[in-house]
């Protein structure tokens, strides 16, 4: 049966309930929201002076409506050790989403830790040690101690090199700048850790190295941008489902037409029409439907390329313009270098891009019209470039990335209203670290140096490699017979005799075995290997600050407590470093023991005063008073001064022509095309006949490690969905729900049958890192030159293994696609 | 509703384990509020007539208001029994029609059976008892509970999810 939470009314908030600025902590977007707080032994009322709204509760209100919260919206939470009412409600002031709330933000206070109504209590709560096949809890000073003394002992017999860290380095929940200066302190200023890497990706590297190596940071516009476009050229994103808000406030009006009045209002001079969009995706996604029909077919070009064709497509598009004369010779000129050297390089025949691509010849020139062929009375078309995790763990990311920048670059778009080349994000970000230099280039590929038994011990903060890692597989078979080694050993050791504790685990490690500390706000697929496992507090129970896609930086206040003993990461880090200093001085050594000094953080707002507000360019206009007063509309970074109390900001980047290069220049890059890139992936595609093309869905969030708890999200998603041709599906005997197993030689998963006419035959898209099977599992291990995982070209066999069960027989199976 | 009434009740169901006892799903039900108006007020609901068997017709949904004038919805026969569906063929169903994301209009879609919103693209299954398909909303579209009496004559007389705009499904001005 379809789950219904038969909640008839909710609490209504009184007219003195505190408000207090939040904001989503899910995808990059960052919605704004307000958190809404109140004794639990007071009540509002529906008479407008009884309710914080001033609105008048006995009447229906109508769409949009200003004093509406669905019951995921609403909460009993902890505040100050007493119980709450909360209500987290889209903010209609918030300039992002202007009220708007997605199916993953609106269950944020649902998705919240309560004793009262018993959502999530499967929070981490206190530290936990692993005891004879259990764990147990410890004190934080226990937790502290051991962390430092295997990491100081480890470090001492193999180097900085035998302690492996795997850390988030984004904003939002898990995140924050807080945070990410933390660990970065830990493991950059008092450690110079090399083998090192980040939440979604087996390496620390950036995802999008090419645009940066040619000076345009990946988010260089601002969301207005999409509302002011004679253009969008959207690739590998999927924005309708993965960064919903910005795709419907400031996508739709474009692309409806009405935003018309503000295009001629801020670019006069010039002729507007509503926005063409290109979409680049081998698969029909919502979002496809959803600018047909807001735009009308005519106005819409999808590219349906074959998986992993990219490149070849935006040197066919460059070759194209260039053909045609249509490039901004003046910006060229004067802000840009090695143009003609890029463009004899990635000169390519219309004819062979079309037959790589699966695409007609006409179809690219027209990508390419659309793209740069100049307005009326001459004025150079506006033309937003998005990518996503389709270019991004797609097929040669590197060259693939550049090739997309040279094209935004050659039509003089970048830095300009109605411009961008941007990739569209996961989270928030989050990000200000000392110097990673010494990482170097390649970085270490550090889940290969797992499998092949290196390090001792494994620092993880808030990843789990489980779900997330490619040649998943391996991983967990290699990791778990490491990890269980160091449980055996410590199976033989009384609870309370620390000295032999810490003797029996470096045996463990040095026979090959690793200790693992695993920080995170939930159990996890990884932590089950985990030997320690310290409790984080999270967004919403720690003031914490982030900056959107737009880098529209807010600070999220804390309107709850951390469950039982969960602290803030940063102070986590904090405790960590003065237990390393501890442990070095106590055998002397206070060289080291020294660089574990400058923790003494008492709050988040210390950590942030130490990295941010002293590191960031701008940070030492940014305080948490003055955000505070900012609200859910904040600032775009860099901040660049302080006025009448508001931190002054940057709309969009680069409009000086300024790049971020030694000489200003933005650089031209050559990106011929060669293929399938990653190592193995050819030959994967030749074995087997299924693409297992891969990624987000609407409905949840990333790994789901809150929504696999919500009722509502599970009673839709009770098992990761495979969606497949009807006909494919007749031919395998599948039908709308089975259970079915992909697999290939680098493993196997299982997943739900979800038919989709829409589906090219033999392309099957599977729902990324869903709890109940990870499509990592069949991913290969290949990556590019800089590590980047390829997760997107996955190849794979496809087999039924049962029918559908009690789960999905109740589920409706027809179409994503809206109708008429 | 009298918002001053929910306490007491929340505090006795809390007391009383039920929801302590509650499956995964729920957990997230914050049941105390509705359970606690059910046991205390059983006919919290109105009993409204909103048709007759004999009025309907496969797939031409007729519109009606529950449980009040401000409230719109539809009453659908289906052709085939449901889940939910009452009436001698168990495929008369009937939905609030304000889509619990933004409180936009739905429009049925015969095709394939869904309520469908123009401003936002979400849909709902109505032979699944109003499953979002795909969407924003974070829950599954209210359905009308339906009672046929002897004459055919069609009553709702309940709602299992809260009705966008409107904090108390029963509008109350205490």
């Amino acid at each position: 049966m379809t789950y219904k939470r038969n909640i008839d009314r909710l609490p209504i908030p009184p007219a003195n309930a505190t408000v207090q600025n939040a904001v989503c902590h899910y995808c990059i977007v960052g919605c704004g929201y307000k958190a809404i707080t109140w004794e639990l032994d007071k009540a509002g009322g529906p008479q407008p002076d009884r309710n914080i709204f001033g609105v008048d509760l006995s009447k229906q209100q109508e769409a949009f409506a200003k004093a509406w919260y669905s019951p995921s919206m609403y909460n009993v939470v902890k505040q100050n050790g007493r119980d709450v009412h909360l209500v987290l409600m889209p903010d209609n002031e918030c300039v992002v989403n202007s009220g708007l709330a997605s199916t993953r933000g609106a269950r944020m206070a649902e998705d919240s830790y309560s004793e009262v109504t018993q959502t999530q209590l499967h929070r981490l709560t206190m530290p936990l040690i692993y005891r004879d096949g259990d764990l147990v809890e410890i004190s934080w000073d226990e937790a502290f101690w051991l962390t430092a003394e295997i990491t100081r002992r480890v470090v001492e017999r193999y180097g900085e090199d035998g302690l492996i860290v795997s850390a988030y380095d984004h904003g939002g929940m898990g995140g924050g700048y807080e945070n990410t200066w933390a660990t970065g302190k830990l493991y950059f200023e008092s450690m110079k850790v090399k083998n090192i890497r980040i939440h979604n990706r087996p390496a620390y590297n950036s995802e999008v190295h090419a645009t940066r190596d040619m000076g345009v940071g990946e988010l260089n516009n601002c969301y207005e941008d999409a509302e002011l476009a004679d253009t969008i050229m959207a690739i590998g994103t999927n924005a309708m489902e993965t960064q919903t808000n910005y795709f419907l406030n400031h996508w739709v009006p474009n692309l409806d037409g009405s935003s018309m009045d503000k295009k001629k209002a801020e670019l006069p001079g010039e002729s507007h029409a509503p926005c063409k969009i290109i979409i680049v995706d081998p698969r029909r996604t919502v979002t496809v439907n959803a600018c047909e029909y807001e735009a009308g077919k005519e106005n819409v070009l999808h590219l349906a390329i074959n998986s992993g064709t990219d490149l070849i497509l935006l040197n066919a598009i460059m070759t194209e313009i260039a053909a045609q004369g249509w490039f901004d010779h003046e910006f060229i000129t004067n802000h840009t270098s090695e143009f003609d050297s890029m463009l004899a390089a990635n000169q390519v025949r219309i004819e062979e891009a079309a037959q790589v691509t699966g695409l007609s010849p006409q179809q690219i020139r027209k990508a390419a019209e659309w793209i740069a062929k100049p307005k009326n009375q001459g004025a150079r078309r506006r033309t937003m470039f998005a990518y996503e995790k389709g270019l991004i763990w797609g097929n040669d990311n590197y060259r693939t990335n550049a090739a997309l920048v040279n094209i935004a670059l050659a039509t003089g778009n970048i830095g300009r209203p109605g411009g961008g080349c941007v990739r569209m994000g996961g989270h928030q970000e989050g990000y200000v670290r000392p110097s990673d230099a010494h990482v170097g280039r390649p970085a270490a590929y550090v889940d290969q140096l797992l499998i092949n038994g290196k390090g001792g011990i494994h620092h993880i903060w808030g990843c789990d490699h489980y779900k997330t890692t490619l040649n998943a597989s391996q991983f967990k078979r290699v990791y778990k017979k490491r990890t269980d080694r160091v449980k055996e050993a410590m199976d033989h050791v009384p609870y309370g005799d620390r000295e032999k504790t810490v003797e029996a685990i470096m045996a463990a490690i040095h026979k090959g075995g690793l200790f693992v500390v695993d920080v995170d706000i939930v159990p996890t697929k990884i932590g089950q290997q985990a030997h320690l496992i310290l409790p984080a507090a999270t967004q919403g129970e720690m003031d914490l600050t982030s900056m959107n896609g737009e880098r529209r930086m807010r600070l999220s206040e804390r309107y709850m407590d951390p469950p039982g003993e969960a602290k803030p990461d940063c102070l986590i880090a904090a405790g960590i470093a003065k237990a390393l200093e501890k442990s070095w001085r106590s055998i002397g050594n206070d060289t080291i023991a020294d660089r574990f000094k400058g923790y003494d953080w008492l709050t988040e707002e210390d950590a942030f005063m130490d990295g941010y507000h002293q590191h960031a360019k701008g940070g030492q206009f940014v305080t948490y008073s003055v955000l505070r007063q900012m609200g859910t509309n904040g600032f775009q970074e860099p901040a660049i001064g302080l006025t009448a109390g508001q931190i002054i900001g940057i709309k969009r980047l680069y409009e000086d022509g300024q790049f971020s290069t030694t000489d200003g220049k933005a650089k031209f890059m050559a990106t011929e095309w060669r293929g399938l890139q990653a190592p193995g992936k050819q030959h994967e595609k030749s074995e087997f006949p299924f693409l297992i093309n891969n990624g987000r869905a609407n409905r949840q969030w990333q790994s789901l490690y809150l929504d696999q708890y919500n009722a509502f999200v599970m009673d839709r998603s009770p098992l990761p969905i495979i969606e497949i041709n009807p006909t494919d599906m007749d031919e395998l005997n599948i039908k709308a729900g089975d259970l079915v197993e992909i697999y290939n030689e680098n493993g196997s998963v299982q997943a739900m049958a979800y038919p989709t006419p829409t589906a090219k035959r033999k392309e099957t898209f599977f729902v990324f890192a869903h709890p109940k099977g990870a499509v990592a599992n069949v991913i290969s291990k290949g990556v590019n030159e800089l590590v980047i995982p390829n997760y997107k070209q996955t190849w794979g066999n496809i087999r039924k293994i049962a029918d559908r069960s009690k789960s999905t027989r109740d589920l409706s199976f027809k179409s994503l696609e809206y109708r008429t | 509703m009298s918002n001053e009434d929910i306490n007491p009740g929340r505090r006795r169901l809390l007391v009383g384990g039920a929801v302590l006892t509650a499956s995964g799903a729920a957990c997230s039900l914050l049941s105390p509020q509705s359970a606690s108006a059910h046991q205390t007020n059983p006919n919290r609901y109105p009993s409204n007539q909103i048709g007759n068997i004999k009025d309907l017709k496969v797939d031409v949904p007729i519109e009606i208001t529950y449980p009040d004038t401000a409230s719109p919805g539809i009453l659908l026969k289906l052709g085939h029994s449901v889940e939910d569906g009452v009436g001698p063929h168990q495929d008369i169903v009937a939905f609030s029609t304000l889509c619990p994301h933004k409180g936009i209009r739905l429009n049925y879609v015969a095709a394939d059976k869904s309520l469908n919103c123009k401003e936002h693209q979400s849909r709902f299954d109505c032979e699944k008892s109003g499953q979002q398909i795909w969407g924003h909303a974070t829950q599954n579209l209210p359905q009308f509970k339906l009672r046929v009496d002897h004459q055919g004559d069609i009553f709702a007389e309940g709602v299992d999810e809260l009705i966008y705009g409107r904090l108390s499904n029963v509008l109350t001005t205490v």
